[in-house]
């Protein structure tokens, strides 16, 4: 049996998700932009799809802008609110040092074509400091991009009073919810953002799809070109059946994340205090609290997480560390490397991602197979040195 | 038995990792992820080992229904082979990488990494062959298949080390080798061999130990044995002894590099005969039986990947120091290449040539 820790890179599709995607895929093949009744069957799915969604983090259906997931509602927020702004002067782009690659390298790509980037650091707790934020912005800051909780380390942003002292300068503010949506309760209203990238395949759902979430009247210029699908602001014939898929995996969300977010956060704690008490030299990265319900990430003294992990998968125990890069290998996380953490803690951190199939007996066999392991890698370390 | 399998993307890994799947092994695959797919420059920096061998190297252990993994080795590698290699080309020396690849990686790093996933056994695609003997001693021959021996690149293994090497192709040559991966159906049987250094795919050395290292190469002279100045090079780098092309000179008989001395940016040229030599001494030397010989040892040596072997005599100086005795004159005896010694088919150890 295997057990499966690492669903913040990715969730098994629930079966109602799976089966109204193959459902839709078999029968709603319809182009929805057709005038006729394919068409039309095709566009009754996106709009049931469009209203799950919006419901499930406080929008206005017409709101939603499907996308091809959170990578590139990210890209149409960043690129498209920057390019929209440029007329206005305001060239100064803010955001912190934890994001995910989806932003710092859209915010690179940026600069490179003569926008200003600020990238606020934050400090071992991994939560961006809200006065730290305010004092980097400028009169001509177009946008602030902060994500709303961490997916190394899960540690959540205070979005809200961010987004106050953005607003206070007439910037915009976006955030990449990817790894909080269908996790905990989000309300785009309550947040106080203008912009928020979600993705479906973080919540049960199908890979490829996600959306953008755009406050009514702020104004994108569209980063894909084409048709007039989603009100102009995405074009290409819509993926109607993956779509489909996000729409079911939001209303599975919404009625479950009541019951669900306590019960992970009693796993992942179980988890977190058994790790922490049986492996010497154990240490969670981030503060504690405020944070998402299934995740922890802790570094192991004097281990090479690479090791660690692919000992784990041996097995049977999926987790993941860092992030992989092209060819699957890791490098030190820069979310740890930015907390200032040392070296040898980023080079040793695992992170721990779970989700509605672990139960308190996966938690508790990881509990018993990783202080072994670890012994025996240390062991390998020390007959290396010698 | 648990073996790990050092894939990496060729084919006489790919059927190594076969063949040991096939007998029933418990087989991991992993590949080494040894240098960035671009330097700090965004050149490309090599073919083998690039995104496409570790992605072949995936494809391959699919298909053979085992696990794999890369393994980060950039740094390691960096260290131990490629920095190791444009200092001893600046110190005018002609290094050979692939030997260091296996000392200090291979043979080191990653088979304690071997033992690391619960392992016994470390397999490699290298065409040579280990055997044991009755009193518990391993012996490291030659692959069977001369044409791609790669005997000369291991000498360095220790009886400790062949305890768990494997060389699953070592005994087949490389016609079966080709006919086990399309017989077993693997993606990668048409593959071709690669020829160059990894991470120099262009063979071309000069060009990148100047990338590397612009600030080490220096111009210099080129002079005759009399000393006299007969031209001009760009770096000692660029010349390894017994090399005739390339130097750039008019003279009425052929001349060949005969000494490079990096300190005085000098290379020296002469006549073919000025070449012969009939002894060297070798430095960390490794005897694979583990007890260097007392006194004079008969035995062949080989002093290139592509050369014969020749008749010779050996004996050890100190611990890691040795002295070799060619019966004939050698040419191209080349500081910074390895030294291997043979009786018939089994290296006897091997070192670097001083």
């Amino acid at each position: 049996m295997r057990i499966y820790l690492d669903h913040n890179a990715t969730t098994p599709p629930a079966p109602e998700v799976v089966d109204r995607m193959t459902r839709v895929a078999r029968d709603t093949w319809g182009n929805a932009s057709s005038i006729h009744h394919f068409g039309q069957q095709a566009k009754a799915v996106l709009d049931n799809a469009r209203g799950e969604v919006a419901e499930l983090v406080g929008a206005d259906r017409s709101e939603i802008v499907f996308t091809a997931g959170g990578t590139e509602s990210d890209n149409a927020a960043l690129r498209g609110a920057a390019e929209a702004l440029e007329a206005s002067g305001r060239r100064h782009l803010v955001t912190t040092t934890i994001e995910h690659e989806a932003v710092l390298n859209t915010l690179k790509a940026l600069a490179r074509r003569g926008y200003r980037v600020t990238l606020v650091p934050v400090d071992a707790s991994g939560i961006v400091s809200v006065e730290r934020m305010a004092e980097a912005l400028g009169d001509d800051t177009a946008l602030v991009s902060v994500m709303h909780a961490n997916n190394e380390i899960g540690t959540i942003q205070p979005l809200a009073a961010i987004a106050e002292a953005a607003h206070a300068r007439g910037a915009l503010m976006h955030t990449d919810a990817v790894q909080t949506t269908g996790k905990v309760p989000v309300d785009v209203r309550s947040l106080g953002v203008d912009l928020l990238s979600l993705s479906a395949h973080k919540f049960y759902g199908p890979k490829g799809v996600g959306a953008l979430w755009v406050r009514r009247g702020v104004r994108l210029l569209p980063f894909v070109t084409g048709g007039r699908q989603e009100r102009g602001r995405r074009a290409g014939t819509e993926n109607v059946p993956a779509i489909a898929g996000l729409g079911a995996a939001a209303a599975l969300a919404r009625s479950t994340m009541i019951a669900e977010a306590p019960r992970l956060e009693a796993l992942r704690d179980r988890l977190e205090a058994g790790v922490l008490a049986g492996v010497p030299g154990a240490e969670l990265n981030g503060a504690d609290r405020p944070r998402v319900p299934n995740t922890t990430n802790i570094s192991i003294e004097r281990i090479e997480s690479e090791s660690l992990l692919i000992g784990l998968d041996l097995e049977g125990i999926a987790v993941s560390s860092g992030s992989a890069c092209s060819s699957g290998t890791l490098e030190p996380s820069h979310v740890l490397k930015a907390m200032g953490l040392p070296h040898g803690r980023t080079l040793g951190s695992i992170r721990f991602s779970l989700g509605a199939a672990n139960t308190e007996a996966d938690v508790d066999r990881v509990v018993a197979v990783l202080p072994g392991l670890v012994a025996k890698l240390r062991n390998l370390t020390v007959t290396m040195r010698r | 038995m648990r073996i790990v399998v050092a894939m990496s993307g060729g084919v006489d890994s790919s059927v190594a990792a076969a063949l040991l799947a096939e007998q029933g092994h418990d087989v991991i695959g992993v590949s080494m992820q040894l240098y960035p797919a671009s330097d700090r420059a965004g050149r490309a920096y090599g073919t083998c080992c690039t995104l496409d061998d570790l992605h072949d190297a995936r494809r391959v252990a699919a298909a053979i229904g085992i696990p794999h993994y890369i393994l980060n080795f950039e740094s390691r590698f960096e260290e131990a082979v490629v920095s190791n290699f444009v200092r001893e080309y600046v110190a005018g020396r002609t290094p050979i990488p692939c030997a260091h690849c296996n000392s200090d990686l291979k043979y080191a790093a990653l088979l304690d990494r071997a033992s690391g996933l619960g392992a016994a056994a470390l397999a490699t695609g290298h065409y040579a062959r280990i055997v044991g003997d009755d009193q518990g001693r391993h012996h490291l021959l030659r692959g069977l298949d001369h044409a791609k021996d790669q005997s000369y690149f291991l000498f360095s293994l220790t009886q400790a080390q062949m305890a768990q090497a494997r060389f699953p192709v070592g005994h087949l040559d490389k016609v079966a080798v080709r006919d086990h991966a399309r017989r077993l159906g693997l993606p990668v049987a048409g593959k071709p061999d690669s020829q160059e250094i990894c991470f120099v795919p262009d063979g071309d050395y000069a060009a990148f130990v100047e990338r590397q290292a612009p600030a080490l190469t220096r111009p210099g002279v080129i002079v005759g044995q009399d000393h006299r100045v007969l031209g001009t090079h760009e770096g000692v780098h660029r010349f390894t002894i017994g090399q005739r092309k390339g130097l750039r000179l008019s003279s009425s008989e052929p001349l060949y590099v005969v000494a490079i001395d990096a300190e005085a940016a000098k290379v020296t040229v002469a006549a073919r005969e000025a070449l012969g030599r009939t002894t060297l001494t070798a430095a960390g030397v490794n005897w694979t039986s583990g007890v260097a010989p007392a006194g004079w040892r008969p035995a062949s040596a080989q002093i290139r990947h592509r050369h014969a072997a020749a008749p010779a005599r050996v004996r050890a100086l100190d611990i890691n120091r040795a002295e070799v005795t060619f019966d004939d004159p050698q040419t191209s005896v080349t500081p910074g290449q390895a030294v291997v010694f043979y009786d018939g088919e089994e290296v006897l150890g091997g070192g670097w040539i001083e």
